[in-house]
């Protein structure tokens, strides 16, 4: 049986950044996985997501989370940009936040596409979050950042962003 | 079992072949009742299944059998999110697991992550877990899921189905891969 779950860009940042995009990416998996452990600077914000600098209002997300006393749902329709994260957003702790963003099925075209994601913050709480980018497009860049219209919280110098493909059998 | 994504332990302790390709099924423009993995290898510890689908005509909770087993020999937890509030339950001696929702919107699919641990191991019952997710942009649900198949039985086959046995939909597709401990 053939191997995946293949590196295909890692970056840590050397500076900080407003946002971060990856760009070019492969059209010959089947799956996206993105692992980030974000540092914010001073001021925070959640974090989100655009699909080929996409930032009309074509998406739409609902989150499920849970801060260590309670859980709670909620929901954004018709969004500039998907949810990353909801109680797991960026510290300004190094290593204290992860986020991992599993977007399926990406270089389709004929489907919207859908993402799963994971974040969690210890001192915060932990989120389960989903979103639907209403388009068919294939996915060839995605763009990260912390309230992206406004880009008011950066990454700081440090972050560490991984970018995967996982490739089924015989697709 | 080797924490993929995070750049430190990957480097020490994972190695490409460690999660492997098994076999992949996309369903075409008639449909399909079910999806099922068969002569699953037993080579590895873990096994994972990744995949998006839409049904016909009615969204039912979507489901797992194990080795054809139709016995009330699974139970279940899960917590799910609706977009206002949170409910979580358990059932027992179910004929099935619930691995998530589905989808009858055009164009969008719900989305699955299902952990199979240990699936070879003839000493134990097995555990699934399951991570699950649809938007329609106004409505939807975040789930995740929990189960046990009451049974020490190496697992060879998995079988995924609507509960309300709707059609499953073009473009549905699920991956199964192997995750070596």
């Amino acid at each position: 049986m053939a191997a995946t779950y293949t590196p295909i860009a890692s970056i840590t940042l050397g500076a900080s950044a407003a946002s971060v995009t990856f760009n070019s990416i492969p059209q010959t998996y089947t799956d996206l996985v993105l692992v980030i452990q974000p540092v914010a600077g001073a001021s925070i914000y959640n974090s989100q997501f655009r699909f080929n600098g996409d930032s009309g209002s074509n998406y739409g997300g609902t989150v499920l989370t849970g801060n260590g006393s309670s859980a709670a749902s909620y929901r954004g329709s018709n969004m500039n940009a998907g949810f990353l994260d909801s109680e797991g957003y960026p510290s300004t702790t190094a290593g204290a936040t992860t986020q991992i963003m599993h977007v399926m099925n990406y270089a389709n075209t004929t489907t919207y596409k859908t993402t799963l994601n994971r974040s969690g913050r210890a001192s915060q709480g932990t989120d389960l979050i989903v979103n639907t980018w209403r388009s068919t497009a294939a996915i060839t860049s995605i763009t990260l950042g912390s309230d992206l219209g406004a880009q008011r919280t950066t990454y700081v110098s440090g972050c560490i962003l991984n970018l995967y493909g996982i490739l089924g059998a015989n697709a | 079992m080797p924490i993929f994504g995070i750049t430190a332990s990957s480097n020490q302790f994972a190695k490409l072949g460690d999660f492997s390709q098994i076999a992949t099924t996309t369903v075409g423009v008639s449909g399909v009742a079910n999806i099922e993995f068969t002569s699953i290898p037993q080579t590895y510890t873990h096994l994972q299944i990744r995949g998006i689908t839409r049904v016909a005509t009615s969204a039912n909770s979507f489901r797992m059998q194990l080795n054809s087993d139709t016995g009330s020999n699974y139970t279940r937890h899960y917590i799910f999110g609706n977009g206002s509030s949170v409910t979580a339950s358990a059932s027992t001696s179910q004929s099935s697991l619930t691995v998530g929702d589905t989808s009858i919107t055009a164009n969008i699919f719900s989305a699955f992550i299902i952990d199979i641990l240990d699936y070879t191991n003839t000493n134990k019952n097995k555990v699934v877990r399951s991570l699950n997710g649809v938007d329609f942009n106004g409505s939807g649900s975040a789930s995740m899921y929990t189960g046990v198949w009451l049974n020490t039985a190496a697992i060879n086959s998995i079988k995924l189905f609507s509960n309300g046995s709707e059609t499953i939909q073009q473009y549905s597709s699920f991956a199964l891969y192997g995750i070596k401990g």
